[in-house]
């Protein structure tokens, strides 16, 4: 009795696998969008809007958290109301925690927009998630810093693939009473960061791996780091080494703003890498904290909104990129989130010295800051003779990073 | 047993048939639950692990519908993922100890002491938690660990790590443990314990001979909750774990971050096997024959 039912179920399984195996045989291409080719990067064929038509009525988000402000966290932050009265779109807005999140939520074809970092966008441009934007369609486009156009992680040979939004940098935190003398350097979360063992925080995902070898470049030059982004095997490994080393003292690692606010409030975390918007909410909460640019630069990211490859709301998409990047939209996400806004024009609605302390429209400050790129095959700083490690050898080597 | 006449009327006649036809109505009546085991349960664990044996193509994140073992090949080669394995199984253990630990002396207050009012009231009181939503219950002791928290300023606070971890779920699947060991006592009639002190037993001989024999089964049963729910937990880690992980956290990682649902897949089968193995086990103590 007992091996017949054995046999049965074995008989079901076997059934199950073997259907499952046929259908799959002729679903092999995946519904034709193509893949980066082996040895270049050739973006899957994605049709591009030629003209704009009406409004759909309704638009569906995905953004950073703080860059789709409807009033509800703040009543006095609201671009979004604005949007929706002028143009009729219905805003839905879905916050995303990490690029890794935003990439696989993209995936889902269920949102128009997304306010996708330079780590995110060659991935969902590879994945053909997102189509090309056509510049022509945004008149307020032409506003947007030259220096922000056309760069590695927003078009692919010449083509632009959404619009820039702003930029900033990945910053040292520090608790003012626990860490003396304020750090100036990110060997504070490095070599140093045994003095606060335990205490230490880094931000949970992959592309951090980019800081150790940012820190590498300047400490080990030996090592011929040019690029964070563009590190083969040995680089990878010793920026690996170095995280295993910050491992032991790191006491969590976070992607959730809240969670470090509260962590940088109850001291839990006393140094570790932070973004200004979450500087300001701890600040406001009373939190005794400061964040500095180290020595050393800061990678930093370069947003940039882009329309998905299945949005049945191209014209309320189109809009909306057009409205984010106005003058007035621009300023006040800028203000809010803290970071340099993409429109220059924004910069005389902001508040007074704003533009200058986040130097937007400097250009060799930008040039400092290493905007996140997903790492490719071929390397991104022009060596031929190596092949550099994929954002997803990235992956593996995060998760061995934290045992 | 003859068929009678249908005496008109779809319903009455449709009655008849399925009178007249047992396998018919057998397979009725066994059809939907069958259905349900057979294609969404194992269909879906079928689909786990047919998916684990693809892979994606590394940039785009679109999976590649190539059979082959790389996934397994990368879990068994990489010493990070026995690792984390084993502190799963680890925190899954402990989970497990702690719960029937505490869980023992509050069942058999419910079940051999309290008064029957009392007994409806701790009932209640062991199930209140589970209304709460996990995630409240997450969050409120990542405030009661912080550092000047509640348990810190006593000096207990263990901090942020594999600790807390332990003690959050011990927490959250308490109640599994409970209700089975109460049940179970429930079911042991007064008079065995009278008996037995009668035959001049003492309380620890009353324990060891007559109480946990009872017992077994329904620590074993509330082990499976508290086991398999720790196995597959991730959230609590990534509330209270500090810098750890475990298994959920790789399936989680590997969706999200790489956009590697094969790996993801892959790393997911652990656990079914760990339950697999666990439950062959326990059903060779024969603790399952008497549930």
């Amino acid at each position: 009795m007992k091996r017949t039912s054995m046999l049965a179920t074995a008989a079901a399984l076997a059934l199950a696998l073997g259907g499952c195996g046929t259908s799959s045989g002729d679903g092999g291409d995946d519904g034709g969008t193509g893949s980066a080719a082996q040895g270049g990067f050739t973006a899957p064929d994605v049709p591009m809007a030629e003209e704009l038509g009406d409004t759909e009525g309704s638009l569906s988000v995905l953004a950073w958290p703080g860059y789709a402000e409807d009033g509800s966290t703040d009543t006095s932050v609201d671009w979004v109301t604005p949007f929706e009265e002028k143009t009729g779109c219905q805003v839905d807005v879905k916050y995303f925690g990490t690029s890794d999140e935003a990439v696989s939520l993209m995936k889902s074809g269920q949102y128009d927009v997304v306010s996708a970092s330079g780590d995110a966008s060659l991935r969902l441009v590879a994945g053909g998630d997102v189509a090309p934007v056509n510049t022509d369609l945004i008149p307020n486009y032409a506003d947007v810093w030259s220096f922000l156009k056309d760069r590695d992680w927003n078009s692919v040979d010449g083509q632009m693939y959404g619009v820039p939004h702003g930029y900033g940098a990945n910053l040292l935190m520090y608790n003012t009473e626990e860490v003396s003398p304020a750090p100036t350097s990110w060997s504070a979360v490095f070599d140093d960061a045994s003095q606060h063992a335990g205490k230490v925080t880094a931000y949970d995902s992959p592309i951090y791996i980019a800081d150790a070898a940012l820190y590498l470049s300047k400490t080990q030059p030996d090592l011929g780091i040019e690029d964070p982004y563009a590190l083969d095997e040995d680089q990878l490994a010793a920026a690996v080494d170095l995280l295993k080393k910050q491992r032991e003292n790191v006491g969590e690692y976070w992607s959730d703003y809240l969670k470090e606010t509260q962590a940088f409030k109850t001291g839990d975390s006393v140094v570790g890498t932070t973004w200004q918007v979450i500087v300001n909410l701890a600040q406001d909460e009373k939190a005794p904290v400061e964040a500095i640019l180290p020595e050393e630069g800061a990678t930093g990211w370069s947003d940039t909104w882009m329309v998905s490859s299945k949005t049945e709301h191209p014209n309320c998409a189109y809009a909306w990129m057009d409205h984010i990047i106005s003058p007035e939209a621009n300023a006040a996400v800028a203000e809010w989130f803290g970071e340099a806004p993409a429109n220059e024009k924004a910069c005389d609605l902001t508040s007074e010295g704003f533009c200058d302390t986040y130097h937007a429209g400097d250009e060799s400050y930008a040039d400092q800051i290493h905007y996140w790129t997903t790492p490719i095959e071929q390397c991104l700083d022009g060596r031929t003779d190596v092949q550099c490690t994929t954002y997803q050898d990235w992956t593996q080597a995060w998760t061995e990073i934290k045992g | 047993m003859v068929g009678q006449p249908a005496p008109g009327g779809g319903g009455a006649a449709s009655a008849g048939v399925l009178h007249r036809r047992p396998r018919l109505r057998l397979g009725l009546l066994l059809g939907p639950p069958v259905l349900w085991l057979g294609v969404l349960y194992l269909g879906s664990l079928a689909a786990l692990f047919i998916t684990s044996l693809w892979t994606v193509d590394a940039f785009g994140g679109n999976i590649q519908r190539i059979w082959n073992l790389d996934n397994y090949r990368d879990l068994a080669t990489l010493d990070v993922y026995r690792t984390i394995t084993l502190r799963t199984l680890a925190t899954a253990a402990a989970v497990t100890v702690i719960d029937a630990l505490l869980a023992f002396p509050i069942a058999l207050y419910m079940a051999k002491v309290a008064s029957p009012r009392a007994q409806r009231l701790l009932v209640v009181a062991v199930l209140m938690p589970l209304w709460a939503s996990y995630l409240v219950k997450a969050y409120a002791w990542r405030g009661m660990l912080a550092t000047g928290g509640p348990l810190d300023s006593v000096g207990l606070s263990p901090g942020y790590g594999l600790a807390a971890t332990v003690l959050t779920l011990s927490y959250l699947w308490l109640p599994y443990m409970i209700l089975p060991m109460y049940a179970g006592l429930e079911r042991l009639p007064g008079s065995l314990l009278e008996a037995s002190a009668d035959l001049g037993a003492s309380t620890a001989t009353t324990m060891r001979r007559v109480v946990l024999p009872v017992l077994f089964p329904a620590v074993v049963a509330g082990s499976i909750f508290t086991f398999s729910l720790t196995l597959g937990d991730y959230i609590a880690v990534k509330i209270v774990g500090g810098a750890n992980q475990m298994l959920g956290n790789v399936v989680y990682d590997s969706f999200l971050t790489g956009n590697n649902t094969p790996f993801a897949a892959a790393v997911a089968t652990i656990p079914v096997a760990v339950m697999l193995v666990y439950l062959a086990a326990v059903r060779r103590t024969g603790a399952l024959d008497s549930l």
